[in-house]
């Protein structure tokens, strides 16, 4: 099992209060759930945490503090909500940078070259290790398991975005882009369409089978 | 082979439109009133007919766990819950349907829902799949909007609603209890069974986990005919299944096959060859990690099925296989996923919070060779005491990886031991590095 590290002393801010934003997120959230199941909504609560967070301050991470805001508004004791920020590693427990890079080294991207990829995001940062920040603040880089997106590996995650078929020279050039305040689209970085075979694709090509079903 | 006019999921690339009004066109929210109007006995039965079997990896029949559903309500909810987890390294198929054809999935949801007496389903989606759960979203939302979901959905006298749950990373919340645990805003940590969930599932209501392709076939299923689809594929291993191809070969895609074709064609049709040519292939792992990989002489003839991947000691698991050709370092290859279990392991169980951790660092010696011969039965006996002793089958995951490469590649691995000796002064027994035995983190 893993296990997520603390802040370090002095990062953690006085106060936390959600704002009009979250608060129109967390409205909308807590009616997926049964009144009296409040606590169904402690993930979606620290994701809003941790995005106000993104756009206060720079920097998407989930203070102590802010647990403790999850905490009341939920209902829960908040060692519950601690437990869980720390069970999960999509929450960040230490501030982090602007760019979130996160490196897939599973074996389906290791086959296709995902050691290139994280040297390439070594080089363009200067970040040394896994889970340093970069010393301008703009970077943080992760090692994460396998992103669920295999076949077009090797795959970076910035933030919310799939970068995809990398290889070591274009994620140089997407980091470079990242660094000049652009984000490129989202997707393969090759020629190809999604998931399908780059080359086009070998299926779904007879126009007449496109008809509704049922009908066929 | 599947042909196009058998194929269910018709935008997978997402070359066309994936909103409401694209998926009308493709068929989608065709008669689901209809559907509905047949009632949950004759839905269940036409979903047992057609031989589905749940395609998350573990192949029950479908319409047979729906049927586990009580039939009466005694006041307590039901729901439907949609595994949307896909984190089992290798697999990359659901991805496919959330964000391409995910009215496929809304409208298979309110069928499902109301075959087993549900007003309420969540889906919960990994937490790395955000723009796939945005379109999902504005899926959802534009159903709701033309009155397809709702109160009275479809105008079938039906209330339904329908929940998005994003996931935070965890591996583990795949397994159908950790995934409710989570959604109940606790650890992702397994429950025991029993109460299965169809008694004792989420909130402690009636409830059923599918993943997101046995859903979303079933509209398709129920409006074509289980006769259709059990045509498709071989007896046991009926109909079609989205598969994807990643590792060592050209062209790595996702896409939709018959069961019961040989995996060579496949690679050779779907993967565009093994990189180098078929001789170059050392082994695939069939169906995400956790199922045992396969030498290249039986990878020549298996068929990609449930039935047949077993009958070989392996399994079909999600369908998406993982080839690796000659260049690959095996040993490195199967250490990765050791590493894997060891970081998502929950913690629950002590012979599966132990023994990855075990397991990752025997395995890493032994990609450098720095090991004794005998610890590679040492090795089988750890994956054996971890496997079965657990709540859930993350320890069986674990553990079979490693039985298959001790199974299929023990020589390569004593050849490895021999070179380390040879480069480190002979024979004498390896110490192992203090610092190595460390306890579990």
């Amino acid at each position: 099992m893993s296990t997520q590290p603390t802040a370090p002393t002095g990062a953690e801010p006085t106060h936390f209060a959600f704002d009009a934003e979250s608060e129109q997120q967390i409205a909308v959230i807590l009616a997926k759930y049964p009144p009296e199941r409040k606590a169904s909504g402690v993930l979606p609560l620290l994701y809003v945490v941790q995005k106000q967070m993104g756009r206060q301050t720079g920097s998407a991470w989930i203070p102590r503090i802010a647990m403790d805001v999850v905490a009341e508004r939920l209902e829960m004791a908040p060692i519950r909500v601690y437990e869980v920020a720390t069970f999960y590693l999509m929450f960040n427990t230490k501030p982090i940078g602007r760019y979130h890079l996160q490196v897939c080294t599973t074996t389906s991207c290791w086959l296709r070259g995902s050691d290139d990829v994280t040297a390439a995001c070594k080089k363009a940062t200067g970040i040394k290790a896994f889970g340093e920040t970069s010393t301008d603040g703009l970077f943080t880089l992760t090692e994460v398991e396998c992103l669920g997106a295999c076949a077009n590996a090797p795959i970076l995650q910035v933030d919310d975005d799939y970068y995809e078929d990398l290889d070591g020279p274009r994620t140089l050039e997407l980091i470079e882009a990242l660094k000049r305040g652009e984000r490129p689209t989202p997707g393969p970085t090759i020629d190809r369409l999604n998931s399908a075979p780059a080359g086009g694709r070998r299926v779904l090509v007879d126009e007449t089978a496109a008809k509704p079903q049922g009908q066929g | 082979m599947l042909q196009d006019k058998d194929r269910i999921f018709t935008n997978l690339y997402g070359q066309g439109d994936w909103t409401l009004a694209g998926a009308r066109a493709r068929g989608d929210w065709d008669g689901t009133a209809e559907i509905l109007a047949r009632g949950r006995d004759a839905i269940i039965g036409e979903m047992k007919a057609s031989g589905l079997r749940g395609r998350g990896g573990a192949g029950f029949p479908t319409g047979v766990k729906w049927s586990f559903m009580p039939r009466k309500n005694d006041g307590r909810p039901h729901y439907l819950v949609i595994n949307g987890d896909e984190s089992e390294p290798g697999t990359c198929k659901d991805r496919e349907i959330l964000r391409h054809d995910p009215h496929k999935l809304v409208e298979s949801a309110l069928i499902a829902s109301f075959a087993m007496g549900a007003h309420a389903a969540y889906i919960y989606i990994r937490g790395e799949f955000y723009n796939e759960a945005m379109h999902l979203q504005h899926a959802i939302d534009e159903a709701y909007e033309a009155g397809l979901i709702g109160r009275n959905a479809c105008g079938s006298g039906w209330d339904f609603d329908f929940y998005i749950h994003r996931g935070a990373g965890a591996y583990i919340c795949g397994e159908e209890t950790a995934l409710l645990e989570s959604l109940e805003g606790k650890k992702g940590q397994p429950r025991m069974k029993p109460p299965f969930p169809a008694a004792m599932g989420l909130y402690g209501c009636p409830t059923t986990v599918n993943n997101v392709e046995s859903i979303a076939v079933s509209a398709t299923i129920l409006r074509r005919g289980a006769a259709w689809f059990a045509g498709l594929g071989r007896p046991n291993n009926a109909g079609s299944k989205l598969m994807a191809i990643s590792g060592h070969v050209n062209t790595p895609c996702v896409f939709e096959e018959e069961l019961g074709v040989p995996m060579r064609e496949i690679i050779e049709k779907h993967g565009g060859g093994v990189r180098g040519g078929w001789d170059n292939l050392l082994a695939v792992i069939p169906g995400g990690c956790s199922v045992p990989m396969l030498p290249r002489d039986v990878c020549e003839s298996v068929l990609m099925d449930y039935d047949s991947l077993r009958a070989e000691g392996s399994g079909l698991g999600t369908g998406c296989m993982i080839v690796m050709d000659k260049s690959t370092d095996i040993i490195a290859a199967i250490a990765r996923f050791s590493k894997f279990f060891k970081h998502e392991s929950c913690g629950q169980c002590t012979p599966c919070r132990e023994g990855t951790g075990w397991m990752m660092r025997i395995m890493e010696r032994m990609v450098e060779g720095r090991a004794e011969i005998e610890e590679i039965d040492m090795l089988e006996q750890v994956t054996r005491q971890v496997e079965g002793h657990t709540i859930c089958a993350l320890g069986d995951a674990a553990a079979w990886p490693i039985q298959g490469l001790i199974r299929r590649f023990r020589p390569v691995m004593e050849e490895r031991i021999h070179a380390y000796k040879a480069a480190h002064g002979g024979g004498r027994p390896v110490q192992v590095p203090t610092g190595l035995v460390e306890a579990a983190e």
